[in-house]
């Protein structure tokens, strides 16, 4: 049996997150004023191609250290995706099993490679979405606790301590301390709650801009309309300078500009981040703003948004 | 009489609601007969020009209606046609 502290020792994989580059967009920004520049922060350098990594590692990391998984105890957790792909590749590399909970409306592909990396998946109704996922998820903890260890994305502090440990720093550390706008979509609210508090403690002039779906019903897949959603525990709302509502149809727009002016094959999400950076850039006469792009669209391209004009 | 299932995100539009009772012979007007009746969900179903959004997935007894015929659908007695949003957090 290896212990807990062995599995550290030896997480090759799991030392691969982060340190993602940032990216400059050239094209899409031509209308803003030459002082005036707009980085991605492009998480699918990550190994299993998401932001998601940082937080599972983190999650992995600390629970490892309190001996919360041992005996061959299983994590369980919720997952729309990426969290749960992130899961599935690093528990792989760390010989940890993994049990998810997903909603039925989850992306075919997203599915196809957790079942492909070997993950016990429980689908819950669709009609739930991601909320009803996580009660499902939390039911199965509670009638098996000595079966799982419980992550639970969503409170688990670990979630946006892995971004102020890493994600924060690195935008900080990249861009020389010169960001003057962070910016950054709302899904379970830990890569903003995380970044968005290291970068106001060291760069206090920056403005940290949260951005939400415009509607309940949306194609941003990861980002959570809070008012209609359960507000995740780990979210700060004192952190937010300003909540900008993004709709489909702009993410959609962007996601297409990216792909052909910029080389960036993002996802919706990333997307949706550089059109909240671009009205943010677009009230400025000087300025650095740093958007966060999650995944990139490898994982989406049966939508139909990418035959649009 | 055919039933709409309405997620729980829309819920907060149509009074509570899961489910709700439609006349209507096929998707587009089981739509257009729930946003006449909630009006506050129409801006979330339908553009400014009256187009269903294309990426409200729609399904009719757990077939995609983008594989059947769209809007075109036919409900019968006791269908269930459902609306989902997309998954939502990590």
């Amino acid at each position: 049996m290896i212990g807990a502290s062995q599995l550290l020792e030896r997480r090759g994989l799991i030392d691969q997150v982060g340190n993602t580059p940032l990216i400059r967009l050239e094209h899409v920004t031509s209308h803003l004023s030459d002082a005036v520049q707009v980085f991605g922060k492009a998480e699918w350098h990550n190994p299993s191609g998401s932001v998601k990594d940082r937080a599972a590692a983190e999650i992995l990391r600390q629970a490892l250290e309190a001996g919360a998984i041992r005996d061959g105890r299983t994590l369980l957790d919720s997952s729309s995706g990426n969290m749960g792909i992130a899961y599935a590749t690093l528990g792989a590399a760390l010989r940890i099993p993994i049990r998810l909970v997903v909603p039925g409306t989850i992306n075919p592909v997203s599915k196809q490679l957790l079942q492909a990396l070997g993950v016990e998946l429980e689908i819950s109704d669709p009609l739930e979405g991601s909320d009803g996922a996580r009660q499902v998820a939390a039911e199965l903890a509670a009638q098996h606790p000595d079966r799982y260890f419980y992550a639970d994305q969503y409170s688990n502090p670990a979630n946006w301590q892995a971004h102020y440990r890493t994600t924060g720093p690195e935008i900080v550390r990249d861009t020389q301390a010169r960001l003057t706008h962070f910016v950054a979509g709302l899904g379970t609210t830990g890569t903003f709650t995380g970044a968005g508090r290291w970068i106001k403690e060291q760069v206090p002039g920056a403005s940290i801009v949260a951005f939400q779906p415009n509607s309940p019903l949306n194609g941003l897949e990861g980002l959570k309309h809070l008012p209609t959603s359960r507000i995740p525990e780990i979210f700060d709302p004192t952190l937010p300078d300003e909540i900008l509502e993004i709709t489909t149809e702009q993410a959609h727009a962007m996601a297409r500009r990216l792909a052909r002016e910029e080389g960036l094959l993002v996802g919706a999400s990333a997307a949706a981040a550089a059109v909240a950076a671009l009205i943010v850039a677009e009230r400025l006469e000087s300025g650095t703003v740093v958007a966060v792009f999650p995944d990139s669209g490898l994982k989406y391209l049966d939508e139909s948004f990418w035959r649009g004009p | 009489m055919s039933n709409i299932r309405v997620p729980t995100a829309l819920r907060a539009y149509t009074e509570g609601q899961i489910e709700v009772p439609t006349k209507a012979t096929t998707v587009g007007g089981a739509l257009q007969e729930l946003a006449d009746r909630y009006p506050g969900l129409a801006p979330h179903l339908f553009g400014s020009e009256g187009q269903l959004r294309p990426y409200v997935n729609l399904f009719v007894n757990d077939q995609d209606v983008r594989t059947l015929a769209g809007v075109q659908t036919p409900l019968a007695e006791g269908d269930k046609l459902m609306i989902l949003p997309s998954v939502a957090g990590g």
